[in-house]
């Protein structure tokens, strides 16, 4: 190349910076294009140094990372109870949605959801009891990300619950997590009065006989071709969960109808999932902990494997930094409140639902979700930027999920923290929004730019540990 | 009255827009003062200046946008951050509106326009090396309008374009016209045969308009940023530039523009030119024309010069005839300023500039009639002002320098400093003389009569005495049209010259010519 060539050819620019420039290439006859560009996040100068020298090692860990989590295939080949199958679990163990917390600095829909688990697993018998055992160190608390499993909301997983069995049929892994309990009072919001409590218990004696013996019966369901289909028929299996559960309800109720001797628990069952738009969520949510998990202790990788919140902290694990959790505080969302309620009334963002981003559906898809579009200013083209400025941030494309508006491109898939950074965009997540105060139940439902603090901290973690390394 | 501030996270807009909006929030009632600006640690320091850097900024990052303001009352600053939310609002959706869909980083631009070969960069000089590096790695020419972009980083950026035959135009490269393309603060000007290397912004603006209005045109105008001829670059781009348009077959004639760069690399340029087959013209802003002489290059005392005599060149006239019409038209100014000084009450010069090297060229005019001049960048360092604030004697005051820039759009863009301290030289009754210069083109004010027009006539009521003296740098296809500013200053009483050298020196002849009468 030489400096003369430019000027034989049709001067194209790229314009990062003043406006008015853009403007003026663009009266005089020249093709130009305007970068909305942003100011990276100010990292240490020495973190960005070792980044930048290791720049190879983390390409092709990334690589590495990416190729496993877009190969992995989730399946569910059956139910069973958190005490028998969740590696870990104890009576006295109680988990909960996002990273490590204590009692002390829990929220309000968290503690709410412990008193109504306690008091479900006949641990208490009032609600000031089981107040009092929660604080008093008898029970164990621990993270569901930390336990292979993952739980919309508060989380909360209790040794009698009846859990989903997911696999990854390429990595032999595996991921739990319990039944969709439905939309208003429930556990997951911090809800913990008698009609929470008695539908629990349905749930377990009713639901869940009912549901093991038709997945014995159907023996597998392949989630991934599942959530391939809901994304080409309007849902982004996070906030929009209704495709997906029509073609689970359509997929397992022969199986119930042939399995149930009892009539009645067989219609009981068929319209509790028929009548919950969100029953799928409980397994998109362990589908994407399968592929991910697949991928972590993969040393000098920068992509995430977890985002998840507790109400109180947001955390985020990466495949390259082992069990660490990088935490910042937890943003209240943007939502649209039910009538009577403000985001006065709102509990900062929590669950372990932000999994499904962290694969590339949720907010990440929201694109394939027109349907939700008042959740981000209301028109179709609103949610494709959303999905649009999210490919800056990841390090590859799904071969399995797909996009309809944008062509069937891939959902974008692997948040790359360095992209994070430097981009100076974080992770869009659709959510739920809870009551502050314990007992309430959900308030809302809207979106969040993940914060910054937990990514940089991964950030300077990431450095820390390829220090180490070197 | 109260201050109030607040932290705007997760936004980011350029500072020309966040200076629009903190002049759109001074404009309503109750606001006394307020500063929209990035969180930098430099940004602060201004905030400090004008007492609105408040505690709570001390938790900001970079990257935030810090909003300060003081209000008469606490509904006052209220509705003024209203104000500033629907502003930020429409600038988001006027984006969205003109570029269509948003692109979002240099990557995604590269994919929508996979045929780009320039990348013009106008961010926080902090992050602009990065971003220039990151287009010529990508094999694309750069030119770096920001500033504050370190010497080092600017070594390896023009070392990495040296040796992959890149274009790397700055950092601080205010002006360019390539392919016909007007980029950063740059004229309308007619396709020609003459090639300009410059490592002055202004200094490309007014070779390429005298180049324009004496009926000749441009084939490139290359800019390099200033700090392209000191020993530490070593002229690495200046030398490829020149290289670049000597093998370019559109260019015939070939003009070089700096201020008088270290004697080793003016040595390294002559090597290079010894070579070249098309003639070169040169200013070398207050350097000495005799050492290129040396080397068989057309040297000139001006802008004005090398714009006229590369002109003449590219249409195979002599020079001789310009050196005579030029020298002739002194004794016209010599015999204007004897009448204009007739009736002058006071006795000093006041200039007030926006384009650098039209402020030096000023003060090398001036050099020979009426001596040196008190400046914040004089030639002589004992007349370096000590209050920027406050002109004393015979002043000239170049507003494009930093410390007038800081939080505040360029003078070319922004005329609110210079209206200001128009008014304050107009009210001194020791004033005979305001000098000025006006700078049209892309990038500079829209309409620059409409802040200078009201302006002189106000002065003028001030001071009827005061003699108004400037030039107009541009061309009539310019946006603004040279031809209708000059009309509609004259008509405010301005006396406009064709060049800035003209309106020198006469400015300095009126005021030799008054000093002389009253010794």
């Amino acid at each position: 190349m030489a400096i003369k060539d430019l000027f034989n050819q049709p001067l194209q620019v790229i314009n990062t910076g003043l406006a008015s420039f853009r403007t003026n290439i663009e009266s005089s006859g020249a093709q130009v294009i305007q970068v909305s560009w942003k100011p990276s996040v100010d990292v240490k100068k020495a973190d960005a140094a070792i980044m930048e020298a290791n720049k190879v090692k983390i390409d092709e860990a990334n690589k590495k990372v990416l190729e496993i989590i877009l190969a992995g295939k989730p399946v569910v080949t059956g139910m069973s109870t958190a005490l028998e199958v969740i590696p870990g679990m104890k009576k006295e163990l109680i988990l909960h949605s996002g990273p490590p917390i204590t009692w002390d600095r829990m929220c309000g829909p968290t503690r709410g959801a412990i008193i109504g688990a306690l008091i479900y697993e006949g641990l208490a018998a009032t609600v000031e009891d089981a107040e009092k055992l929660a604080a008093s160190g008898k029970i164990k608390y621990a993270p569901c990300h930390e336990h292979a499993s993952v739980g919309p909301m508060a989380g909360i997983i209790s040794a009698s619950m009846p859990v989903f069995i997911i696999q990854n049929e390429t990595y032999g892994n595996s991921a739990y997590c319990t039944l969709n309990e439905g939309l208003g009072k429930v556990l997951r919001y911090g809800a913990f009065g008698p009609e929470v409590i008695e539908k629990l218990h349905w749930m377990e004696k009713t639901m869940y006989p009912v549901l093991k013996k038709a997945m014995e019966k159907l023996g597998k369901i392949d989630l991934r071709n599942l959530i391939s289909q809901a994304l080409h028929m309007g849902d982004e299996v996070h906030n929009r969960n209704r495709a997906a559960t029509s073609l689970f309800y359509r997929t397992i109720a022969p199986a119930i109808v042939e399995t149930c001797d009892d009539k009645n628990d067989t219609v009981k069952v068929l319209n509790f999932i028929n009548g919950n738009d969100h029953f799928f969520l409980n397994l998109s949510m362990p589908a994407a902990k399968a592929c991910l998990d697949a991928a972590r202790n993969i040393s000098f990788s920068s992509i995430v494997v977890v985002m998840a919140r507790n109400g109180t902290d947001f955390g985020v694990q990466l495949a390259g930094t082992g069990d660490q959790w990088f935490v910042g505080k937890s943003p209240v969302p943007d939502a649209l409140f039910f009538p009577g309620f403000t985001k006065e009334d709102a509990n900062p963002d929590i669950g372990d639902s932000a999994i499904t981003e962290t694969l590339g559906l949720g907010g990440f898809a929201i694109a394939a979700a027109p349907a939700i579009a008042q959740f981000v200013g209301g028109t179709a083209q609103d949610a494709v930027q959303y999905t649009l400025d999210m490919y800056e941030i990841t390090a590859g494309e799904s071969a399995a999920f797909q996009i309809p508006s944008l062509n069937f491109r891939g959902t974008p898939t692997g948040i790359d923290i360095r992209k994070v950074i430097e981009k100076n965009i974080t992770p869009f997540i659709d959510t739920g929004v809870a009551h502050k105060n314990p007992g309430v139940g959900q308030v809302g439902a809207g979106v969040l730019s993940a914060p910054m603090e937990p990514f940089k901290n991964a950030y300077e973690g990431l450095a820390k540990q390829i220090r180490v390394l070197k | 009255m109260i201050v109030k501030g607040l932290i705007k996270k997760g936004v980011y807009f350029d500072s020309v827009s966040l200076m629009i909006v903190s002049k759109e929030l001074n404009k309503l009632e109750g606001i006394i003062d307020s500063s929209v600006i990035m969180g930098t640690k430099e940004n602060r320091e201004i905030l400090g200046a004008v007492g609105l850097n408040l505690g709570i900024f001390n938790d900001a990052s970079d990257s935030d946008i810090l909003v300060g303001i003081r209000a008469d009352d606490e509904a006052a600053a209220d509705r003024a951050i209203r104000k500033m939310d629907l502003l930020f609002k429409d600038l988001q959706h006027h984006d969205e509106k003109t570029t269509g869909q948003k692109v979002r980083s240099f990557e995604d631009a590269l994919r929508q326009l996979p045929g780009a070969n320039l990348s013009l960069i106008s961010i926080a000089g902090k992050y602009a090396a990065a971003q220039a590096m990151k287009a010529l790695k990508m094999g694309l020419h750069v030119m770096i309008f920001s500033d504050n972009v370190s010497i080092d980083e600017e070594l390896e950026l023009k070392q990495f374009g040296r040796d992959h035959g890149l274009l790397v135009m700055g950092p601080d490269c205010g002006s360019a016209i390539i392919n016909g393309i007007p980029l950063g603060f740059a004229n309308v000007v007619p396709k020609g045969t003459i090639g300009i290397v410059a490592a002055s912004g202004t200094g490309l603006q007014e070779v390429s308009s005298v180049v324009a209005n004496n009926g000749a045109g441009i084939s490139q105008a290359i800019g390099t940023g200033g700090r392209e001829i000191r020993k530490e670059i070593g002229g690495m781009m200046f030398i490829e530039a020149l290289k670049a348009l000597n093998g370019d077959p559109e260019t015939q004639v070939i003009v070089m523009v700096s201020k008088p760069p270290h004697p080793d690399i003016l040595k390294k340029i002559g090597n290079e030119l010894k070579s070249f087959t098309k003639p070169v013209v040169s200013i070398l802003i207050g350097g000495d024309p005799e050492i290129l002489k040396q080397i068989n290059i057309i040297a000139t005392r001006t802008l004005e010069e090398a714009g006229l005599f590369a002109a003449a060149v590219s249409k195979g006239q002599e020079i001789e005839s310009i050196k005579k019409s030029l020298s002739e038209r002194t004794a016209v100014i010599s015999r204007q300023a004897e009448k204009l000084a007739a009736g002058l009450k006071g006795k000093f010069l006041r200039g007030l500039f926006s384009g650098g090297t039209l402020c030096d060229e000023a003060q090398l005019v001036l050099k020979d009639s009426v001596g040196f001049v008190y400046s914040n960048g004089p030639l002589n360092a004992d007349y370096r002002l000590t209050d920027l604030w406050k002109s004393k004697e015979n002043s000239i005051i170049d507003l494009g320098e930093d410390e007038f820039t800081q939080g505040r759009p360029h003078p070319m863009i922004d005329y609110t400093l210079r209206t200001k301290r128009i008014l304050e030289e107009a009210s001194d009754p020791d004033v005979a003389v305001i000098l000025l210069d006006v700078v049209l083109g892309f990038g500079s004010h829209p309409d620059p009569c409409a802040e200078l027009v009201p302006v002189i006539l106000k002065a003028k009521k001030i001071s009827p005495g005061t003699l108004f003296i400037g030039s107009v740098t541009g061309t009539d296809a310019d946006p603004q049209n040279r031809r209708k500013v000059i009309g509609e200053l004259e008509k405010a009483g301005m006396i406009i010259m064709p060049s800035n050298v003209a309106a020198s020196e006469l400015s300095g002849q009126i005021i030799r010519k008054i000093s002389s009468k009253k010794n």
